[in-house]
């Protein structure tokens, strides 16, 4: 009786794991929880509508919530690797969390497509960053898009206001850097905390330096505080926002003080009304019209679409890799990475990528476009 | 910096500041009464406010949801006792059945039925404090009531415990997202070329009516004086008949009812989040230090301070400023640890 009873937990052990094993195992770690769940919750959504076959083989998506934490980023993403067996990883939604996590997959020998934004994660300088590859623009390309909507419309002094964390930071730097050399000059740099109840000091600090325009470097809904504190305070100038706040809400939230405000943003934001010849329109109304499908109208955000891409880069990949090795293998892994390596012109619903070993993000000029907000909806310009 | 900038400084800190302070004296009465620090008291602001959105957008909260498990899991822990006292027990069993399980449920008529949407602003501010004030008491029957006697350290982690529950549940109801409320009026009025919103001086108007009716309230009123009497000594206070859970739901229930209309005041001034409550409750915590968790007038000038301090150093160093408000505290606990004597607790 015991013999027969363990011979049938075995059995039924081996049927419940042998399939496991030749399926592609997808670990997706993102902040659905925490500060970032804003951004998190959209990817989240996405990976559900992701295909659950590529190349003929099962996909399998494993996602764990890293509740916006460094430290349990790189949890996850060590269960995922040693105990899902994953054969790559996608994730995590912001950069302090997608560079933890670069050390652990390098040395596990699996790739990784992050979804946050910052340069450094693909910066090839490190070494480990060969297994590592990503999805959102570089901070740098859309700073270098502000800046020169700013100079051509002959803003000559500008001021900053930005989140007093890497986000704004990380923006300070690049937009500076940028500003210097093309000859603007930025007459205050102030911050703020993403809770913050009151911008009034760093309001009345802008005011006082007079500038042309003003950027304001913040991401969701909490950017809409300090752009309304400057509007109830009487700021005639040009308002400039990021990226970071490409979703319905921030328009809901901001309402009519946001009339007007320029930003850039990948051109999902604004699939609608791509010109017809624009290879990706049709790739990102594809996404948006599964998302809102699932979703409700006007639900889609810039964010969810870094996950689809991450999507589309490997289905793009893993037919390739498959040639090579079985899923669950070394040999899997690493020609996948080689795979992922060497798309060309993969259109995706951000731009259009072009990866070498050199460049783990692969956009170009085509992965932005100036927006503005014209009767509380986003509009494309140029 | 100039007189004016100053000044529309100073205005602004006082506005925080009023809400720091309501903060801070629910703070101090909730820890007098029940030795309890209410971390979770930010998220009634957020509740709140965040309640009357939905109100707003014509969305079912999710916190009418919560107030009626809440309100099954009281009926459920009360009623064993109850039943044990036989047909003695029948008035406080309607009463137990009427506040637990058919409160809830007209509330949540109203909230579907109706459509709280079209209603006129105070009609919307009204129920959302409906749905949330009642969780106060809720909370302290499920989570604090049982371990009443409980050590001050034990009721700390339960504290955190119930505040991080009561994020998450956030997340859950509202999403990530803030929202906004409009303001209760748009006037605004010009002072020597200064000018003040409306909406600023019903914080701040609000907040002194408050104050003033607490004060009434503990003066004045037999509950008031009974919640005294607790907060000076539990054991005294029960040998005189005062039923220290009664105080215990009777301070939770004010503290939610000051969070939430803290929250509903702010709203029209910035935008609330789900977690917003954690950072304004703690600021409000630092005030009720400075009063040593046991003084009100001193917890409120503290929370003023806080306010105060946080204006100014937003306008010098912006990237500073929580760290500036935060070291606040060790200043004062060094000058208040040299000050006064320290007295062990009964534990």
């Amino acid at each position: 009786m015991k013999i027969a009873r363990s011979l049938l937990a075995t059995a039924v052990c081996t049927a419940l794991a042998a399939p496991a094993l030749a399926d592609l195992n997808v670990g997706v770690v993102v902040s659905a929880t925490g500060p970032a769940a804003s951004l998190g919750i959209p990817e989240k959504n996405t990976i559900a509508l992701m295909p659950t076959s590529i190349g003929g083989e099962k996909v399998n998506y494993i996602v764990l919530d890293d509740a916006s934490d460094t430290t349990t980023a790189v949890k996850n993403t060590r269960k995922l690797l040693t105990e899902d067996k994953v054969d790559v990883i996608v994730g995590s939604t912001i950069t302090p969390n997608s560079l933890a996590m670069i050390d652990i997959v390098a040395e596990a020998e699996t790739p990784m497509i992050s979804m946050a934004a910052s340069a450094r994660i693909v910066d090839t300088a490190n070494p480990k960053v060969k297994w590592v590859f990503k999805t959102p623009q570089n901070d740098i390309q859309m700073s270098t898009a502000i800046v020169e909507h700013m100079t051509n419309a002959g803003v000559k002094t500008v001021a900053f206001i930005g989140f007093a964390d890497a986000y704004g930071e990380g923006w300070y730097q690049e937009f500076s850097k940028i500003a210097e050399a093309r000859k603007l000059k930025i007459v205050a740099n102030e911050r703020y905390n993403r809770a913050d109840t009151s911008v009034t000091g760093q309001v009345l600090k802008v005011l006082a330096a007079k500038p042309d325009a003003v950027l304001i470097a913040g991401a969701g809904t909490p950017a809409a505080l300090p752009q309304k504190a400057l509007k109830e305070k009487g700021f005639k100038g040009a308002y400039y926002q990021t990226h970071g706040v490409a979703n319905k809400d921030f328009l809901r939230v901001c309402g009519k003080d946001c009339e007007g405000t320029f930003l850039p943003a990948g051109p999902v934001l604004v699939a609608a009304q791509l010109p017809a010849d624009n290879p990706i329109k049709k790739v990102a109304l594809d996404y948006v019209g599964k998302y809102e499908a699932a979703h409700g109208k006007g639900s889609t955000s810039t964010f969810g679409a870094h996950a689809w891409d991450a999507g589309i880069l490997l289905q793009n990949a893993v037919p390739l890799a498959l040639k090579k090795g079985k899923p669950g293998s070394k040999e899997f892994k690493l020609a996948l990475r080689d795979a992922l390596e060497g798309l060309k012109n993969v259109t995706v619903s951000h731009g259009i990528v072009n990866m070498s070993a050199q460049d783990h993000l692969g956009f170009d000029q085509r992965a932005r476009v100036m927006v503005q907000v014209v009767n509380g909806d986003w509009k494309l310009i140029q | 910096m100039d007189l004016q900038i100053a000044l529309l400084l100073a205005q602004d800190g006082i506005v925080n500041g009023a809400i720091y302070a309501l903060l801070a004296l629910a703070l101090v009465l909730v820890f007098a009464v029940t030795r309890v620090i209410f971390i979770p008291q930010g998220e009634f602001v957020a509740y709140g406010a965040l309640t009357l959105a939905s109100f707003q957008i014509g969305q079912t909260p999710g916190t009418l949801w919560l107030l009626m498990v809440l309100g099954v899991a009281v009926a459920a822990l009360d009623a064993p006792a109850l039943w044990r006292q036989g047909c003695r027990a029948g008035p406080k069993i309607y009463g137990l059945i009427g506040r637990q399980i058919a409160y809830p449920l007209v509330i949540a008529a109203l909230v579907l039925g109706a459509q709280p949407k079209e209603w006129p602003m105070l009609l919307q501010v009204l129920l959302a404090l409906a749905v949330v004030v009642p969780l106060g008491p809720q909370l302290y029957r499920v989570a604090y009531q049982p371990i009443a006697e409980a050590p001050v350290l034990i009721l700390l982690i339960v504290s955190v415990a119930l505040h991080l529950a009561l994020v998450g549940l956030g997340l859950l109801f509202f999403g990530a997202e803030g929202s906004r409320t409009p303001a209760f009026s748009d006037a605004s009025l010009e002072v020597g070329g200064l000018t003040i919103s409306g909406q600023s001086l019903w914080v701040v108007g609000a907040s002194l009516v408050l104050i003033v009716a607490l004060y009434v309230f503990f003066e004045r009123s037999l509950y008031g004086k009974a919640l005294r009497a607790t907060a000076i000594n539990r054991a005294g206070a029960r040998l005189m008949g005062i039923s220290t859970t009664l105080a215990g739901k009777l301070s939770f229930l004010l503290a939610a009812a000051i969070g939430a209309l803290s929250g509903i005041l702010i709203a029209p001034l910035t935008t609330i989040y789900y977690d917003t409550g954690f950072l304004v409750g703690l600021k409000g915590f630092v005030g009720a230090i400075v009063g040593g968790l046991a003084s009100y007038p001193v917890a409120a000038a503290g929370a003023l301070l806080v306010g105060l301090l946080e204006a100014f150093s937003s306008f010098h160093a912006s990237a500073f400023k929580e760290v500036i408000v935060f070291t606040l505290i060790i200043p004062v606990l060094v000058w208040r640890s040299l000050t006064t004597r320290h007295v062990e607790e009964e534990e």
